[in-house]
C-alpha cells in the first residue's frame, strides 16, 4: 500500500542517567506523531523519561554473515581488559 | 444545592461524559496507534471525573460516592455542557470536539490552579499536565485533517459546522459558576473566550480551516437541559447500577 | 546451503536467539509469520468482546480498569505486529489477510459477552489460558517474538487478577450476581479449555515447532496445567466448573477432566461460531472508516516535508 504510514524504531531512556534503549517499533505518519505514539504505546506504565524515534529505513545494520570477521578479532585483545594485568597485592584499588 | 457542590459536579460531568464518548473508540480506532491514543485520553478524563466526584461526594455526605453520583443521577441532574455529549461521529468530529474542549479546559485549569478552594486547585494542577497533552494532540490532528486531503478537509468543515454552535455555552456562566467566581473558587469563564478564540484561529489557520461566520448559540446543558444524546448515553452507562440497585461490583 | 542450516540448528541447540537478519529456513520464517500474526490478530479482535462493556461498566473504577486493559491489548497487538514485521511482511498485508479471512485469530473471541460477569470470566479464564500459553513463548527461539512476549507477560499480569476480582465480588454479592458469575463460567469454561488447540496427536505443526524451540510445551501439557490451576481457584471463588468428570487424580497428581467437544471447536475455527461475522464486520468497518484518516495524515506529512524542503 502506497500510503501505509512508515515504520519507526523507538528508543526509550527509562531514567535519567541511562542510555536510550531500543523498545520496539510503530507506524506513524510523521516524527511528531511517532513520538506521541511512542509515549502512548511504550511508556503507559511510566517506563520512560525521554524518547527517540528514527524512521526504520534510516537504520543501517551490520551484516550477521560477517559477524565472525566483525566481532571475533576483538576476542584476542585481552590487554584491553583490566583483568589482564597482575598487580602486586599491596596495590588495593586501581 | 450548594454552589460549590454543583460546580464540582459540573466539572466532573464534563469530563466523565467526554471520557465516555472517547472510550467508544476503544477497539474501533482508525489505526492501532491512534486507538491507543484516544483510549489514553479517555482514561485521563475518567480519572479526572473520579477526582471531582469524590470531592463532591465528600461534601454531599449521606453515603454519596463517586459511583452514586455518576450512575444514579438522572440526565436532568447532569451539569455538563452540550458540546461533550454530542455523538462521537467520525474521527474528524471526535478530534474537533476534543480540540474545542481541551483548548477551553486548558485555559480553565490554568486559572483554576489559583482557586481559593484547595481541592479544586489541586485537581486542576494535576489535570493540567494531561490537558496540555490533549490539547497538543488534538491540535496536531486538526492540522493533519484540515490540511491533509480534500476529503479530510471536507469532513472537518462538516464537523466544525456541527459543533460550533455548542461552543458559546462554555463561556456563559451558569448561576453556580458565577457564585463560585465571586468566591474566587472558579475562574470567570466569560473572560476566557478571547484567548480561546485566539487559539482556535491560530490552529485553524495552519489547518486551512475557518471559524463559521454565522454562528448561533445552543446552550442549556450546564443547567440540566440536555439533548436526547445524553439520555441514551446514560441509559447505557447506568444500566447495571439501575437494574441491580444497591449491589457491589 | 547445508552450512547455514547447520549454523542455524546449532544456535537453536545452544539456546542462542535467532534474529531477523540471521539466516533461517523458509519454513521457520513462514511458521513464525503465521503464528505471530495470528497472535497479533487475536489481540486486536480480542478487544471487541470486552470493549463492548466499556460503556456499561458498573463503576468508574471498573470502567477505568477495563479501558486500560483493552488498551493494553491494542498495545500487545502492536508489539506483535512490529515483531512480525521484522520477518519482511508489512502490517498492511497482515491486516489484509485478517480482513479477507486468510489469516485466523483465536476462536475464543467468537463467543459473545452477554453479561458483566463475562468480563470477569474472560479475565480469569481466557487471559489465564493465554498467559499459560504465553509464558513459555518468552523463551521462544526467535528474538523479536521472545522480546514481545516478555513485555506482554509483564503487562498481562494484572489482566487475570482483575477478572478474578470481578468474579469474586460477584460471587460474594447478591444471588442474581452469583448466578451471573456461574453462568459466565459455564459458558466460558470449555471454550477456554479449547484455547490450547487440538490434542497432541492431532496437532500437525507441533513437533516441528517444538524442535525449533518456538514451542516449549505441548498443547495437552499446557491444557492440563491450566485445568489444575483453575480447579483450585474455582474453590476460592465458591463457583463450579461445568465438568462433572473433573476430579483430582492422586496417582497422576493432576485433575482428570471430561471429553472436549471437538466438533464445536472445529466449527468455530471454520467460521461458524456465534460471533465470527460480527467480529470481522467490526474490524472491517474500523479499517474502512479509518482509511480517509490514514490517507489524510499521510498526505499532510508529505506536504509538510515538501514545504520544509522548499524553505531549506
Amino acid at each position: 500500500m502506497d500510503n501505509e504510514w512508515p515504520l519507526w524504531e523507538v528508543f526509550i531512556r527509562s531514567k535519567q542517567g541511562l542510555d536510550h534503549k531500543h523498545a520496539g517499533s510503530l507506524h506513524a505518519a510523521d516524527a511528531q506523531m511517532a513520538i506521541e505514539n511512542a509515549r502512548d504505546v511504550y511508556t503507559r506504565r511510566m517506563e520512560g523519561v525521554s524518547i527517540w524515534v528514527v524512521e526504520s529505513k534510516n537504520i543501517h545494520a551490520s551484516n550477521p554473515d560477517e559477524a565472525a570477521s566483525f566481532y571475533e578479532p576483538a576476542n584476542d585483545k585481552p590487554y584491553r581488559h583490566p583483568t589482564f594485568y597482575d598487580l602486586p597485592d599491596e596495590v588495593r584499588h586501581m | 444545592m450548594n454552589d460549590l457542590i454543583e460546580y464540582t459536579l459540573h466539572l466532573a460531568d464534563n469530563v466523565l461524559v467526554l471520557g465516555h464518548r472517547n472510550s467508544e473508540w476503544t477497539g474501533h480506532g482508525p489505526i492501532l496507534e491512534q486507538d491507543i491514543a484516544i483510549s489514553n485520553i479517555a482514561l485521563d478524563l475518567v480519572g479526572q471525573a473520579r477526582n471531582f466526584y469524590q470531592y463532591a461526594a465528600g461534601m454531599i455526605g449521606n453515603e454519596a460516592t463517586e459511583d452514586s453520583l455518576a450512575y444514579l443521577r438522572n440526565p436532568g441532574d447532569f451539569r455538563n455542557c452540550l458540546l461533550v455529549e454530542q455523538g462521537k461521529g467520525d474521527w474528524g468530529k471526535t478530534i474537533t470536539r476534543q480540540f474545542f474542549f481541551s483548548a477551553f479546559q486548558f485555559l480553565l485549569f490554568e486559572h483554576m490552579r489559583g482557586s481559593s478552594d484547595s481541592t479544586i486547585a489541586a485537581i486542576a494542577e494535576k489535570s493540567l499536565k494531561e490537558v496540555t497533552y490533549h490539547l497538543r494532540w488534538s491540535s496536531e490532528w486538526v492540522v493533519r485533517l484540515g490540511d491533509g486531503t480534500d476529503e479530510s478537509n471536507r469532513r472537518m468543515k462538516i464537523a466544525i459546522g456541527e459543533l460550533w454552535d455548542y461552543t458559546p455555552e462554555l463561556f456563559i456562566a451558569a448561576p453556580y459558576e458565577s457564585a463560585c467566581t465571586n468566591k474566587a473558587i472558579a475562574p470567570d469563564v466569560s473572560s476566557l473566550e478571547e484567548a480561546w478564540l485566539e487559539r482556535i484561529r491560530s490552529v485553524f489557520a495552519e489547518a486551512l480551516l475557518v471559524i463559521p461566520e454565522h454562528g448561533a448559540t445552543i446552550s442549556g446543558g450546564k443547567i440540566g437541559a440536555h439533548s436526547a444524546q445524553l439520555e441514551f448515553m446514560l441509559g447505557e452507562m447506568q444500566y447495571l447500577q439501575r437494574e441491580y440497585p444497591g449491589n457491589q461490583w | 546451503m547445508q552450512n547455514e542450516e547447520q549454523i542455524f540448528l546449532e544456535k537453536i541447540d545452544q539456546e542462542i536467539k535467532i534474529e531477523p537478519r540471521d539466516w533461517m529456513p523458509d519454513a521457520y520464517r513462514k511458521t513464525l509469520i503465521r503464528q505471530m500474526s495470528q497472535h497479533a490478530h487475536s489481540e486486536i479482535v480480542g478487544m471487541l468482546p470486552e470493549g463492548a462493556w466499556i460503556t456499561r461498566a458498573p463503576t468508574l473504577k471498573r470502567k477505568a480498569i477495563l479501558i486500560a486493559k483493552v488498551q493494553d491489548e491494542a498495545g500487545h497487538g502492536l508489539y506483535l505486529y512490529a515483531g512480525t514485521e521484522t520477518l519482511n511482511i508489512g502490517r498492511e498485508e497482515m491486516i489484509d489477510q485478517l480482513l479477507t479471512g486468510k489469516a485466523k485469530y483465536s476462536s475464543i473471541f467468537n463467543y459473545p459477552t452477554l453479561t458483566w460477569a463475562d468480563i470477569g470470566a474472560i479475565g480469569w479464564l481466557v487471559d489465564g489460558a493465554a498467559i499459560m500459553n504465553q509464558v513459555p513463548l518468552c523463551r521462544c527461539s526467535f528474538g523479536p517474538y521472545s522480546r514481545a512476549m516478555i513485555r506482554i507477560c509483564k503487562e498481562e499480569s494484572f489482566h487475570q487478577r482483575q477478572g478474578f476480582d470481578i468474579l469474586l465480588t460477584l460471587s460474594r454479592g447478591s444471588n442474581a450476581q452469583r448466578e451471573m458469575a456461574q453462568d459466565a463460567i459455564n459458558r466460558w469454561w470449555w471454550p477456554s479449555v479449547m484455547m490450547f488447540g487440538p490434542n497432541d496427536d492431532n496437532s500437525p505443526h507441533s513437533a516441528q515447532s517444538m524442535a525449533w524451540k518456538i514451542k516449549r510445551f505441548s498443547n495437552d501439557e499446557l491444557r492440563q496445567k491450566f485445568i489444575d490451576m483453575c480447579a483450585d481457584q474455582a474453590k476460592v471463588l465458591e463457583l463450579t466448573l461445568p465438568d462433572k468428570k473433573l476430579q483430582w487424580n492422586e496417582k497422576r497428581k493432576h485433575y482428570d477432566f471430561g471429553e472436549i467437544n471437538w466438533h464445536e471447536f472445529w466449527n468455530v475455527v471454520n467460521g461458524h461460531g456465534p460471533c465470527n461475522k460480527e467480529r470481522m464486520a467490526a474490524r472491517i468497518s474500523a479499517h474502512e472508516n479509518g482509511a480517509w484518516v490514514r490517507e489524510a495524515a499521510d498526505a499532510h506529512a508529505k506536504k509538510r516535508r515538501a514545504r520544509e524542503q522548499q524553505v531549506a
